[in-house]
């Protein structure tokens, strides 16, 4: 029987009028992969927070190792053994790896000065045991996401970690990258560290875990064993209501071509690129992290330069078009991240939705304050965005509503062709659902969308077809009938069809 | 507490209460600031509360006001401008030099020295959206070299004019409302129309809160850019002459760190140093502030060289609890 390394009971938090935590539990054992599974805001990140310190708990008992203790502090949960690898890397990008190892802890040499080589020596072996194979004297910025997040594991060990905490590690990782990352994890269960895995991707919480506990709106809802349960159970359990109907999608007929780009080229991460999308219909656009699609639609629509290529919107060829131009034609890009390309954070769910759609409500200095709020308030009840009124400052919402936003904004301008880069990004599984239930209703009427996205599941149930692309080059395109994960995978990692 | 929030929001939907209930929500620190020491230089000042003081701190202001529009505004798109004060003697001296040295008539002289303003600024713009050098660096430089051409043109020296009418453009009245009184709420008059009931003033709050997403929405964020640092220019420039009909003369020495002040009002009334917020309004109390702290001071014979001390400390303040109501903001939520 494996040793219990810790055990939270009754962890009670509130913060000014909102109960965050109401009894939340949770128990981990050496050697054991941990999921927490939760929507947003059903208090995951508070307990976790609590964990390291940062916050301090209301109500309820820690225990590590059988020991009761308070951590005051992210000095304290340090000592205790807990690290932390979080969702948006925390490592200085102008130092060297070694350097953000010890980062705060720097090794000196006999004269008491800073010892650049003590350093990238001791780091190496810490590099060895995650198995990254880099220079620990090479600048962090340098390296790929997937390697950062090796870096903050490696840092981890150097710490003496025995839980370690993941907060969403795969959410901005290829699929090569994530496979490392799993071989990573196991490497650290095989070493006796407990972790707690959090992420809204199923397929990595069934392959890692062995035991799933399940949060919601603060509380603990139950722990289940991973082998003895289901998608279904957990997201039953997750939103405390069966989702039926997960994916709705209608195939209907689709219409005559609505965009058509032809021999597209833009700097070395667009290669030749040509596809059409029809009314109607949903075309995915799937690939690695890295194989060109945000930077294809980027130049599409003229955000980016690009170096040649058609550009046919119903039927009118227009090869250089501005942002705005494209938006004038109905060309729409909703972009991949919400809170660097998509949302001005710093103001009103009002001001951001309207934003794409100023010509209708100003004109010759009189704003039409009626029109404005007919926008605002179709926007919020359409597309069932959860804020209190259209004046609350949009970092205020959850990420979920905060998509909402994101597509409520594009979709004002009343667009001809949709594209969504990466829309369920980050959103909880509630969400999700609803996101795609805009999409199916907008293709139904008779919108073409194309979406780019990472989860195959996601594409194989809502896309009529698809385009895969790999290092800038298209490498296939396939219809309904042929969807099968295994060749959408080999034609993505530029293996050719099965 | 709910049902307060009800009402309020029932009353700022009303077309004539909602903007005033806004402001006075949006401004509050600045507005106890403002009333405080409006009231406490009424007890201790004994001349402070005249309409002759006033008038006097109002027309002082004035020129403060101009380069604070712009200031503003060019905070408000995350950025700044420093080529304020250099640009009050630059376009000073271009003036008087256009009347005195070329024998040009006052319209003429005036529309060179503006039009120069508008280039310097409109320069500015440019460089900055273009180059993506930081705009700190690139109005520094600019600052630099209006001075030097101020220098040059005037050769060194104050350039003075003994015409007549010159004069009245900064020392006239209206009624009884000094001109550049009233070119200061013509100014801010339109700076709030522009950024309030235009499209291009909310592409400015848009791009000064995230120029990424200001760009995926389809704003130009190039023009914009040149679009504030060229008004800036342009009110730089006019403070320029204003300034100099004052004092009959073009100085290339004048209005040193007057951006300064500017940068100290916009701050004060509210205009976040990350860009994305600011109104006039607000800006308009921090000119106003700023002006009754140097006119308090000297009507009660403090060492002129505290008024100094006194508007670093501000700055300090402001921007401080401007940062810490962004941090709060920022951790409202999970």
């Amino acid at each position: 029987m494996p040793k219990q390394i810790l055990k939270m009971e009754n962890i009670s938090k509130a913060f000014p009028g909102v109960k965050a935590l109401d009894n939340a539990c949770l128990d981990l054992y050496e050697g054991e992969v941990h999921g927490l599974l939760g929507e947003n805001g059903a208090g995951k990140s508070t307990l976790m927070n609590i964990l390291g310190g940062i916050y301090k708990k209301d109500e309820g008992n820690i225990y590590v190792d059988g020991e009761k203790v308070e951590l005051n502090g992210v000095l304290e949960s340090q000592a205790r053994g807990i690290a932390f690898i979080h969702q948006e890397l925390e490592l200085e990008p102008y130092m060297t790896v070694a350097e953000n190892i010890f980062l705060g802890r720097e090794k000196k040499n006999k004269m008491g000065m800073v010892s650049k080589s003590i350093m990238n020596e001791e780091a190496m072996q810490y590099l060895d045991i995650v198995g990254l194979n880099i220079d620990p004297s090479s600048d962090v910025c340098r390296l790929s996401t997937g390697q950062q997040q090796m870096v903050e594991i490696a840092k981890a060990f150097s710490l003496n970690a025995k839980i370690i905490v993941m907060d969403e590690p795969t959410s901005s990782l290829s699929e090569k990258e994530t496979g490392i990352l799993f071989e990573t994890v196991r490497l650290l269960q095989r070493k006796n560290i407990g972790i707690i895995y959090i992420s809204h991707k199923m397929s990595d919480i069934f392959e890692l875990t062995g035991r799933i506990t399940v949060m919601r709106d603060g509380a603990y809802i139950g722990t289940k064993i991973t082998k003895e349960t289901n998608t279904n159970e957990l997201v039953h359990m997750m939103v405390g209501r069966e989702l039926e109907n997960y994916y709705v999608r209608t195939f209907n007929e689709i219409g005559e071509v609505a965009l058509e780009v032809k021999n597209i080229n833009a700097g070395k991460r667009v290669k030749n690129c040509s596809f059409s999308v029809r009314r109607g219909e949903v075309l995915g656009l799937y690939g690695l992290i890295g194989s060109g699609r945000s930077e294809l639609m980027q130049a599409i629509m003229g955000l980016d330069p690009k170096d040649g290529g058609e550009i046919i919107i119903n039927g009118e060829r227009n090869d250089k078009l501005t942002p705005l131009q494209c938006q004038d034609k109905g060309l729409v890009l909703v972009p991949e991240s919400r809170k660097t390309q998509g949302l001005i954070l710093g103001n009103t769910v009002g001001f951001n939705i309207t934003i794409t759609v100023l010509d209708k409500i100003i004109s010759k200095l009189r704003v039409n304050q009626k029109i404005e709020k007919d926008i605002v308030n179709k926007s919020i009840s359409s597309f069932n965005i959860k804020t209190p009124f259209a004046e609350q400052c949009i970092s205020n919402l959850s990420g979920g509503n905060q998509q909402k936003v994101v597509l409520a904004k594009w979709l004002a301008t009343n667009p001809e062709v949709l594209i969504l880069d990466e829309p369920t990004r980050g959103v909880d599984i509630g969400a999700k659902a609803e996101i795609y239930k805009i999409i199916n209703e907008l293709a139904g009427k008779g919108i073409a969308i194309i979406m780019i996205s990472s989860e195959l599941p996601e594409i194989i149930n809502m896309c009529d077809n698809l385009v895969i692309m790999h290092e800038g080059n298209i490498t296939g395109l396939l219809s309904k009938e042929e969807f099968v994960s295994a060749s959408i995978l080999n034609l993505a990692i530029g293996g050719g069809g099965v | 507490m709910i049902e307060n929030n009800k009402i309020l929001k029932k009353l700022e939907s009303n077309i004539i209460l909602g903007p005033v209930i806004r402001y006075f929500r949006t401004n509050m620190g600045i507005l106890i600031g403002f009333l405080v020491l409006f009231i406490f230089m009424s007890f201790t000042a004994d001349n402070f509360f005249t309409k002759t003081n006033f008038l006097n701190v109002m027309r002082t202001v004035s020129t403060n006001s101009y380069l604070a529009i712009g200031v503003m505004m060019a905070i408000m798109l995350g950025g700044i401008d420093l080529t304020g004060g250099a640009l009050i003697a630059f376009s000073g001296c271009v003036t008087v030099v256009c009347m005195e040295r070329l024998g040009m008539p006052i319209p003429a002289a005036v529309a060179v020295a503006l039009s120069a303003g508008i280039a310097a600024g409109a320069a500015n713009g440019v460089i900055i959206a273009y180059s993506g050098i930081h705009p700190f660096v690139v109005t520094l430089a600019m600052m630099s070299i209006c001075r030097g051409f101020a220098y040059l043109i005037a050769d060194g020296q104050p350039v003075s004019t003994m015409n007549k009418t010159f004069p009245e453009i900064g020392n006239g009245y209206l009624g009884f409302i000094p001109l550049p009184v009233l070119y200061m709420f013509i100014f801010l008059f339109l700076v709030y129309l522009l950024l309030n009931k235009t499209k291009i003033g909310r592409h400015i709050y848009a791009v000064g809160g995230n120029p990424t997403a200001a760009k995926f929405s389809g704003v130009n964020i190039t023009r914009v850019k040149i679009l504030v640092w060229t008004i800036s220019g342009f009110l730089g420039a006019f403070a320029g002459v204003v300034l100099a009909s004052r004092m009959s003369s073009g100085q290339p020495a004048t209005a040193v760190g007057f951006e300064t002040d500017a940068i100290a009002a916009a701050v004060l009334g509210g205009t976040s140093m990350y860009g994305g917020a600011g109104n006039v309004g607000g800006m308009f109390i921090g000119v106003l502030v700023i002006g009754i702290i140097s006119n308090g001071l000297n009507l009660l014979h403090v060492n002129s060289y505290w008024q100094y001390v006194a508007k670093g400390v501000i700055i300090l303040i402001a921007v401080y609890i401007d940062m810490y109501k962004k941090k709060k903001q920022n951790t409202g939520k999970e």
